[in-house]
């Protein structure tokens, strides 16, 4: 081996091809990490989905997929809009403060137009899909059930507008999804309000 | 250089040091990178053709790492298969990239792998006590063309599919067994989503599997004698007094480093056909493919892929199918029995004398001018042409007993001739 | 011993032409996918006058917008009349059945026409219909003899006659070749703007083929200048340690 090693430049010369490889790999690694993300056919499928709402019976309800999830839109009546009011004490997050939603539902009706309310169909506990008991003074779910929604598998309780009562496993209201009108009788739901 | 071995800094040198003896307590860590890496001793006077070895490691590398994450998007049915490439193309983020380094590291592995025996060849690099090694390398090179055979049917276009028409039919010649061999094969009685999906778990899980085994086989082979050198001289047989070959070089961080390089250059080679010619003129990626499989309407030429030509010409140039399967066979099978048909004396082509020399210039040309001719069309003059070529390259192995034998040889040195560099 | 190496070489350079159909000249297109105003007028062209019958069922509307530099607004007023969305592809209507009744052949999809045949190829063909009274289109093509298509830009280019040279062989034996075409009745176009015309459109299926092309290369000189870098610098590393090998 030869006497006058520059044990200097070897050093630096070292660690300056390395630290160039690991940045080559890091480069290297994006596109393959990256091809994880939502392909522009996902995208496409996760569009959002116009909805026509002319044909929903006061009081009824109709179900939609989006994004793989049932989105609840329920045309709702006066009584039903009446029966919000009041409702605080019994409900964990009355002024939906704590849940998943656009800024437009942090009120009582959790809307754009109070007569239809869309929610997604997916209770926040364990994720079961809760059923429509719109019926106030319906046994099979409460004595005093106001109207709303119950989930069968664990027996959590919604009101009328999705809010998740006290004492019931789901910890938070039911999410409303973002959405907005293109007229008076079609929803367009998954995008924002104010956006193309 | 090199700094202290491990071994001694149990007691000094951190929780680094110490996790390492840990592991090296229960596993044998330094012990591998010691035999087979820092105390690994190469001669120190290999050239060119010494750098394709690690770069087929380095290809296989990515292609197991590219086709894994084309196997997450790609769909192996009949219906599926051809939308899901170009799904790949278009929608999935950098598909398109994952895709060509692929499809360009397929062909990239035959070049590379080509020269890498070539090498064998020059230097008589399977003479004993190396001819385990050429088998193992033998298996490798079968085990890879039926990796790609099978890999070239995914993607489901027109030229997969009649390629794969031409070259599993070529089973039937076989006597009494031929059609239900084929029919075996295919699993259908055409190339169908049946056969396609059979291919796909070949190509993706069982060729894949075999190919590290045989490599990691490869390499052991490899170290437990020691590498050749273009010199074909036996760096062990002189020894200084610390019993290491005078002429050999520990592989790190000599090699190690000087491998990055040839990889470097590899790869600028390589990204240069990946982003500005991933088609290479229809080489790379036929013409043909892109359009979806047509049983009914055959591609104006099959050819199959550049690297399997040679031996397509073979086939083509003989006028009779069995006869032509069973020497297209032979071609290939022909490579295996080299350590046992070369009787020369010596190793390295340096030290051969004429005869060798001219025999191994015309294989090369003749291997060359048959993967041509394989891509033209079957014409009278090419045929023709096919038959001189296959005649020469057959004559390559046929005669390699007698002319090795009776070749005026010069003596080899004791020592491996190296100019510092 | 380079002799494989050098010969493998050539053997690669040698390009493989592209096949041109039943015979016919071949001429060059001369696009330039990286004209967004000739991909905006080919996106254009191809819409009014393929999709029709051929759809491009590997193109997004929207990503096509964004390649060619078009706003939403832009491709949905332009390029999109039958209330499909911008995240769709670009397919058609036409009934397979249809399709067999009129042609006797389903019209092919283009996504990938201008790589499987070639932009040459194409810009040949769109150029090459010939008046011919016993097709039952009325009309021929010099580059790929005894097709299905009708001459959809007739009006565009006007119609022209095949002009054919007799010859009479050593043998005796009578054959027939091409010399020229003949414009018989003009159309909308002269020669010169039509050639635009479809040279607008090839651009367009040569984009859609692959639309990743022009980001690919751009990218492929940042990847180059890279690796060029880091292969110096491991080549004074290499040098720097193999000063120790005498």
């Amino acid at each position: 081996m030869s006497e006058q090693v520059d044990t200097g430049r070897r050093q630096f010369l070292t660690v300056a091809t390395v630290a160039t490889g690991v940045v080559g790999a890091a480069f290297a690694a994006v596109p393959f990490l990256a091809s994880w993300k939502p392909s522009a056919r996902a995208k496409a499928l996760g569009a959002p989905v116009e909805v026509d709402i002319s044909k929903i019976e006061p009081g009824a309800m109709i179900k939609v997929e989006w994004r793989g999830k049932a989105i609840f839109v329920v045309h709702r009546t006066p009584q039903m809009l009446t029966q919000l009011e009041g409702m605080a004490p019994q409900l964990r997050d009355p002024d939906s403060e704590d849940s998943e939603q656009p800024d437009f539902a942090r009120n009582p009706a959790r809307a754009l137009k109070p007569e239809y309310l869309v929610l997604v169909g997916v209770c926040t506990h364990l994720g079961c899909a809760p059923l429509d008991r719109f019926t106030p003074g319906d046994v099979t779910v409460a004595a005093d059930w106001p109207g709303g929604f119950f989930c069968p598998c664990h027996g959590s309780k919604f009101d009328l507008s999705g809010r998740v009562f006290k004492d019931v496993p789901a910890p938070t209201n039911l999410s409303v999804p973002p959405y907005r009108f293109l007229s008076d009788s079609r929803l367009l739901i998954g995008a924002e309000a104010g956006n193309a | 250089m090199m700094e202290s071995s491990v071994g001694t800094v149990r007691r000094s040198g951190g929780r680094l040091a110490a996790l390492g003896a840990w592991i090296d307590d229960r596993f044998p860590m330094t012990k591998m990178w010691k035999e087979h890496v820092s105390e690994y001793y190469a001669p120190k006077n290999f050239n060119f053709w010494y750098y394709f070895g690690s770069l087929a490691l380095l290809v296989l590398v990515i292609q197991i790492v590219t086709g894994i994450f084309l196997t997450m998007n790609y769909k192996p049915s009949a219906a599926d298969a051809f939308s899901s490439v170009e799904y790949i193309m278009r929608d999935v983020e950098w598909g398109w990239l994952i895709r060509y380094l692929h499809s360009t590291g397929a062909s990239a592995f035959f070049i590379v792998v080509y020269l890498h025996m070539f090498r064998a060849l020059l230097y008589g690099s399977y003479q004993k006590p190396r001819e385990l090694l050429w088998i193992f390398g033998f298996l490798i090179y079968l085990c890879l063309m039926a990796e790609a055979f099978f890999g070239y049917l995914l993607p489901w276009g027109n030229m997969s599919y009649w390629g794969a028409q031409v070259i599993v039919s070529l089973f039937g010649a076989i006597p009494w067994i031929g059609n239900s061999l084929v029919e075996w094969i295919r699993g259908d009685y055409y190339i169908s989503d049946v056969t396609l999906n059979r291919f796909f778990a070949l190509h993706v899980v069982a060729l894949p599997l075999a190919l590290i085994f045989l490599v990691v086989a490869h390499i052991l082979a490899l170290h437990e004698v020691g590498s050749n050198n273009p010199d074909g001289v036996e760096i062990k047989k002189v020894k200084g007094p610390d019993g290491l070959p005078l002429d050999g070089i520990p592989f790190h961080p000599y090699y190690t480093v000087k491998d990055t390089v040839a990889a470097g250059v590899f790869l600028i080679v390589f990204c240069l056909i990946v982003f500005f010619a991933p088609e290479l003129g229809g080489y790379f990626l036929e013409h043909a493919n892109f359009e979806p499989a047509d049983a009914l309407r055959t591609p104006e030429h099959i050819a199959p892929v550049w690297y399997f030509t040679p031996f397509y010409a073979i086939l083509r140039a003989v006028p009779n199918k069995l006869a032509g399967v069973a020497l297209m066979g032979a071609a290939v099978v022909l490579l295996a029995f080299v350590p046992w048909l070369d009787r020369g004396k010596v190793r390295s082509i340096r030290y051969r004398g004429p005869i060798f020399k001219v025999f191994l210039i015309s294989f090369a040309i003749s291997f060359v001018a048959l993967g041509w001719l394989g891509l033209q069309p079957a014409t009278p003059g090419y045929t023709n042409a096919a038959r001189v070529f296959g005649f020469v390259y057959f004559a390559f192995f046929l005669l390699m007993p007698w002319y090795t034998r009776i070749d005026r040889t010069r003596q080899p040195p004791e020592r491996v001739t190296y100019r510092a560099h | 011993m380079r002799t494989e190496l050098l010969a493998l070489v050539a053997a690669l350079a040698v390009t493989s032409a592209q096949a041109a159909g039943g015979g016919g000249h071949v001429e060059h297109a001369n696009n330039d996918v990286s004209n967004q105003a000739s991909l905006q007028r080919g996106a254009r062209n191809f819409v009014n006058y393929c999709l029709g019958c051929h759809s491009a069922k590997y193109v997004r509307y929207n990503r096509l917008a964004a390649d060619i530099g078009i706003t939403e607004q832009q491709l949905i007023d332009n390029l999109m009349f039958t209330g499909e969305r911008p995240h769709d592809t670009i397919v058609n209507a036409i009934s397979v059945d249809d399709a067999n009744r009129a042609f006797g052949v389903v019209p092919p999809d283009l996504s990938l026409v201008a790589r499987s045949r070639g932009p040459d190829y194409i810009y040949s063909f769109l150029r090459s219909f010939y008046a011919d009274p016993a097709k039952a289109t009325g009309a021929n093509n010099l580059v790929l003899p005894g097709t299905a298509m009708p001459h959809v830009l007739w009006e565009l280019q006007g119609i022209q006659n095949a002009v054919w040279e007799g010859q009479v062989d050593a043998q005796g034996n009578a054959s027939k070749h091409f010399k020229e075409f003949e414009l018989v009745s003009p159309g909308w176009m002269d020669a010169h703007e039509f050639d635009s015309f479809v040279r607008d459109t090839v651009n367009f299926l040569d984009y859609a083929a692959e639309p990743v092309q022009l980001k690919r290369k751009s990218l492929g000189y940042r990847v180059i200048a890279f690796l060029v870098f880091f292969t110096l610098l491991a080549w004074a590393l290499k040098r720097e340690f193999w000063k120790d090998v005498k």
